[in-house]
Order: structure tokens, then sequence, then C-alpha cells
């Protein structure tokens, strides 16, 4: 069977001063092979944390993880990860970036140089390819990562706010290049995102986080991403559905954000 | 205090001259635009005037208060006196009272100069004569020769008719007289306003000792040599503390077991400094080459040690992690990710390292040494030879800035990343 489910997924921070964070709760999620999933909530509510255990860099305090079929127990090559900045290998130019999957697997020369090139075609940075990548804008610099998860061909992409630093020209720009290579790749994306909008379009499944403890709130399933595989994205939110759909979701946000404040006042 | 004002004063004249007529037009690239420049602390570039006129004026002044020959005459502060001067005394004894004249030739030091011979003239009190170096004074014993001495109860009342008792003062042609708590004149040659060459020789002294030293060496050894010992321990030293430091610092930042080991042993050495070392080293290793380099090897190991801890320490976790993803095995990351992640941290280690032990070096030098650049220093001053010593110290800065020069070319080469993170 293909395909990720996450079962019943706890996570809880013990902290040295004798609290503890309930970070996740009783998360439980499927996710069939080529699905793309877009995880939006108010900071704090576990977003992070649940990408973390499914790359593999946290072990969850209950629940578990099954990936095509066997346990997820640590970090793979078979789930690649795209962070928000900072995340490149500054010592290393923009080809050796994208090479360092098969270069760490030892994939022959010829066949590396061969993916290195066609990614560097994809994501429109052929002539950058031996620049360093601080010589690089924020979008270039995402683009790399983009090509460097992708050379490693990995079934699962998993993404942490990629486009929160851009400018909303380029991340708009970046949005529609993740469509593409989503659609091009048919990977298994999980990205995580702070903005509704971003969510919408590329969710083709949408879930909202709640906090305390972190757990999913609502669940949607979105046409926007299908749509707006060819089309302009900017035509894409004039979709009759898009508004309401966004007003609705960062009501819900805004529910909860108001909540936590409201919380902190009883405490207090 | 002359001299303080002198160079407040070639400060501030400078600033003037250059800033406000000769640059009146200004650097024409956009900071000269920026109209808020205080406190924005990248509009301030060092002058190049300004640091061209400082290295003169250091040069200048150190020529103006030593009389250099490099400056036209003019220029010299007011010198030494130099020549044959006289004064007359009067000596009172028994209720009668005589002259006589005292010729005194001061001379440069190094010029050995006899007491002219004086014509005894008449009267009890005879005229005399004495020979004084100059920066030097002399006690002029006046009654030696004359009929009546000190014994026969004559007393000198007056200096060129200046009535005088002991601990005053007269000024006379090219110096002063104290009369001492005896009665004894004592001539002191006015000095001017230029250092003793014993304290602080001319330029061109110091730069015609270098060459001597350069083409005749000093105690057995080149200059050369001496420098090259000092440089070769450095080295020697730095690169065996590299070489455990670096290690020690990276099984310190991936190791927990390594960092409760070590963290007391590097946190308590490191503050303490290495000079602080040497009396132990001594002991132990004794004062030839093994003692400097063990001591040179503890300056730099703990540096190394805590910037090869800091590097892995600061490597951003989700470079870590993007590697991990990507398939790397834990050797993997160490050789692709954390080392280079950590070079930009050890090479300003080095950087520090590289100070330190030259420092150090020449510290221990100091203390105890055959050849190097500090013991030529510490010889030469123990025998007065300033011009050496000022050599010396010339030449361990220069060197110090050229290690330091060096350290930060092959940063820029080596680690072109560093800060770009
Ligand atoms: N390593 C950790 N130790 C303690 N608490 C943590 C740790 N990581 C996350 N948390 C807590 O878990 C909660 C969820 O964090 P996170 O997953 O980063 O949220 P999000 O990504 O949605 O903003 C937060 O309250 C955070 O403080
Ligand atoms: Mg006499």
């Amino acid at each position: 069977m293909t395909g990720l489910s996450i079962n019943s997924l706890s996570m809880r921070f013990d902290l040295p001063n004798g609290d503890h964070v309930q970070a996740l709760q009783d998360v439980s999620l499927d996710l069939k092979a080529g699905e793309l999933l877009s995880v939006l909530g108010p900071s704090g509510c576990g977003k992070t944390t649940l990408l973390n255990i499914v790359a593999g860099f946290l072990a969850p305090t209950s629940g578990e993880l099954i990936l095509n079929g066997h346990k997820v127990t640590g970090p793979d090559a078979e789930r690649g990860m795209v962070f928000q900045q900072g995340a490149l290998f500054e010592w290393m130019s923009v080809r050796e970036n994208v090479g360092f999957g098969p270069s760490m697997k030892g994939t022959p020369k010829a066949e590396k140089d061969e993916t290195v090139n066609h990614l560097l075609d994809v994501v429109g940075l052929q002539d950058f390819k031996e620049k360093a990548v601080y010589e690089l804008s924020g979008g270039m610099q995402q683009r790399v990562a983009l090509a460097r998860c992708l050379a490693n061909d990995p079934d699962v992409i998993l993404m942490d706010e990629p486009l929160g630093a851009l400018d909303a020209l380029t991340r708009e720009k970046m949005q529609s290049l993740v469509l593409k290579l989503w659609k091009e790749t048919g990977k298994t994306i999980i990205l995580i995102t702070h903005s509704v909008e971003e969510a919408l379009l590329l969710g083709e499944r949408l879930i909202v986080m709640a906090p305390r403890p972190g757990r999913i709130h609502t669940e949607y399933r979105l046409p926007f991403a299908d749509l707006g595989v060819d089309a302009d994205l900017r035509e894409v939110k004039k979709h009759p559905d898009f508004g309401p759909k966004r007003e609705e979701i960062l009501n819900m946000i805004w529910d909860m954000e108001e909540e936590i404040m409201g919380g902190k006042e009883d405490a207090a | 205090m002359i001299p303080l004002l002198m160079y407040v004063a070639i400060f501030v004249a400078a600033f003037f001259i250059v800033t406000k007529v000769v640059q009146g037009a200004g650097l024409k690239d956009y900071t000269s635009l920026k109209t808020v420049t205080f406190g924005d602390e990248s509009a301030v570039r060092p002058n190049r005037a300004a640091g061209i006129i400082s290295i003169l004026t250091i040069f200048l002044m150190w020529g103006i208060f030593t009389g250099s020959s490099l400056l036209p005459g003019f220029l010299h502060a007011p010198g030494p006196y130099e020549g044959t001067t006289t004064f007359t005394y009067t000596a009172e004894a028994d209720g009668q009272t005589d002259d006589a004249t005292v010729t005194v030739v001061v001379h440069p030091r190094e010029q050995a100069t006899e007491a002219p011979e004086v014509d005894p003239g008449d009267g009890f009190a005879k005229n005399d004569s004495a020979a004084i170096a100059q920066w030097r004074t002399g006690l002029i014993r006046v009654d030696r020769n004359d009929e009546l001495g000190r014994d026969a109860g004559a007393t000198v009342v007056a200096i060129n008719g200046e009535p005088i008792a002991p601990g005053e003062t007269v000024s006379v042609d090219g110096g002063s007289v104290t009369l001492s708590d005896r009665g004894t004149p004592n001539f002191e040659p006015t000095k001017g306003w230029q250092m003793e060459p014993l304290y602080l020789p001319a330029p061109e002294a110091v730069w015609t000792r270098s060459l001597e030293i350069a083409g005749a060496g000093f105690r057995n050894f080149t200059l050369i040599e001496h420098l090259g010992y000092s440089l070769f321990r450095v080295v020697v030293g730095f690169l065996f503390g590299a070489l455990v430091g670096i290690p020690l610092g990276y099984a310190m930042g991936l190791s927990d077991w390594f960092r409760g080991w070590f963290d007391p042993i590097v946190e308590f050495m490191r503050p303490v400094p290495p000079l602080a070392l040497i009396p132990l080293v001594i002991i132990w290793a004794g004062i030839g080459e093994a003692g400097k380099i063990i001591l040179l090897f503890l300056a730099a190991l703990w540096i190394m040690a805590i910037a090869a801890r800091s590097g892995v320490s600061g490597v951003k976790i989700s470079k870590v992690h993007a590697a991990y993803s990507l398939g790397a095995s834990k050797w993997q990351i160490m050789r692709h990710v954390i080392i280079p992640n950590s070079l930009p941290e050890i090479f300003t280690g080095a950087r520090v390292a590289m100070g330190v032990c030259w420092g150090t070096v020449v510290a221990a030098e100091l203390v105890a040494a055959e050849q190097g650049a500090g013991m030529m220093i510490m010889t030469a001053s123990k025998f007065q030879n300033t011009d050496i010593v000022i050599m010396g110290i010339i030449l361990i800065g220069v060197i110090g800035f050229g290690i330091d020069m060096l350290m930060r070319w092959a940063e820029r080469l080596l680690v072109p990343w560093k800060g770009k993170g």
C-alpha cells in the first residue's frame, strides 16, 4: 500500500521546570500518494512538531507513522524537507547543493549531472549553477532548496513555510512553481503555511489545526490546486468559492487566536 | 608635555588643512550624499590622508626630539648644550673674598674629553676647569686648588656675582649652577628638549643599527635567525595546538561525555594567561625549544578547542536536518556540513590564537632564551642598547601585523562564505 498514514500521534514536551506542553494530541491523517496537503493554524499549534515527526527528526510520545507500508523511525531520503530559509549549504555552489543527495548516495557522476541539469532547468537556475548560494536572491535560494529536495526523488516532500520569507510577487511565482512540480512529479506534499490564501491555492486538502492541545480542527477538500496547475493563480483567486472559504478560515483562526488571548487573560 | 601639545597641534592643523582646504570637494561616492553620517558607522571610513599624516607625524616628532639628521636643523627641538662655558665664583674666607673662573667643557657622551688646562690666576681662589658629558651633571670641587679651601673655612657665596647659599641655583651660560648642601657648586648643562640617545635614539641610528645587526648578527645569531626562531616556535606550537584543539572542540561539540569531561578543564584553562604558565613550563621543560613549544601549544590549544566547539554548536539545526533528509550518513554530515560550517569560526580562532602565540613567544623569550626576538630586545635592554630594543619592538609589531594580514587573506580565500549563512 502506498501513501502516508499518521495514526493517533501525540507529542508532549516535558519542560525542565516541570511543566509540559501538549504539542500534539491524537492526530490522525491518511494521505494517498500524490496528495497535496496544506496545514494552517495559529502559531504554536504544533505544525512544525507534526512535520518534524513525519520527517523523523522527533519520535512521538505515542502513535505511529506508516509510509508505504513501513514504520517511520528516523530521517530518510524518502522524505525530503524544504525549510523556510538558511538550510542551503553556503560552502557549496548551486550545482553542488542540488547534487548533494545524489552525491551522498554515490550516484555516478554522469547520472548525477544529468539530474542536476534537468532540475536546474525546471527551476530556471541553469545560468546560476556555478554561483555561490549566498549570491542569489531569497526566491532563487528557495528554488535551489526545492531542486535539491527533488534531486533525491523522495516519496514525500515536507515544506515548513517555504515561502514565508519571500516578497509577494516572488511568492506568487513560487506558488505556481510548487503546483507545477507537484503535478509533474506526482509527489506527496505536506506544506505548512501562515497564509490562508497560500493554503487555499496549494492545498488539494487543507487542515486547520487548533492549539492547546495541538489537534486537527477542520479538514477541507478544495478544487483550487487543480485549477491553479494550468491557470494564473490570480484567476483562481477570483473563483466564486475562493473568497468565502478564505473568510471562513480566517474567522476560524481569528477565533482561536482570540481564545488564546482570552485564556491568557484568565490565567493572569 | 611640550611633545603632547605639539602632537595635538599637528593633529588639529592637519585636520583643518586636509578636510577644509585640500579635500574641500570631498569624496565623490554615494556616501558623500548621506546627510546623516554622525552615528552611521558605515559612513566612517578611515581617512587615508589622516593615516599617512599620522605615521609621518610619529617619525617627524621622533626626529624633532632626537635631533635626527634626516630633518633640517631648524626643525630640531633645542638640543643639549655643547661647548665650553665659564662662570665665576666668589669664595669668602676670614672676612676676605676672591673671585675665580671655572671653565666647563660640555661634550657628547660618547666622546671622552679631558678638563682643559687653565691658568690658576691670582688671589686665594684659583681658576678651575671641568669636563661634563651632555645630560650629566658634575660637582666641581672649586676649593680643592684654592689656597684657602673648605677646611680653612672658605665658602662659595656667589656665582657670577649673584649671591648663592647651599641648595640655591643660579643660571649661567650653558647651564645652571646649584650649590650642594656642603657648599660645592654642581654644574648642570642645559639639556634642551631633545631626548638623550640612551633613552631614545634618532630614527637613522635605529636604522643603521638594524642594518648592522642584519649583517653582523646579535649574540651569535643573525637577525633573521632571531626572528625565524620566534616564528618557528609560534608556527609549531600553534600547529600542535590546532591539531589537538580542533578535534577536541569537535568532540566537545558532538558528544555529551566529551563536553562534560573537558568543559571544566577548558573553562578553567581559558582564563589562565599563557604568560602565567611560563614559570611552570620552565621548571618542567627547561628553557629550550621544548618548553617554548609546550607553552605555545597550551596557548593555542584552548582557543582552538573553544573555536571548534562553537563552530559545531553554531551549525543551524535546519542544515543538519536537511542533510539527514537528503540521505547523508553521520560521517557525511560531519564531513560535508559540520566541518565546513565550523571553518569560519575556526579561522577566527586561529587568528586570535596566532596573535596570542606571538605575544606569548616574545614574552617567554624575554624570560629565558638563547635566541629569538624577545631575547634580543631583553639582552639589548640590559646593555642599554636602546636602538636595538626599538628596532626589535618595531619588527615584532610588523611581524605580528603580517601574521594577522596573512590569516585574513587565507580566510578570504578559503572560507569565502564566512558570515553569509
Ligand atoms: N523542543 C521543544 N521543547 C519544548 N516545547 C516545544 C519544543 N518544540 C515545540 N514546543 C512547543 O510545542 C508547541 C508547538 O510548537 P510548534 O510545533 O513549533 O508550533 P507551530 O509550528 O505551529 O508554530 C509550542 O507551544 C511550542 O512551544
Ligand atoms: Mg679655585
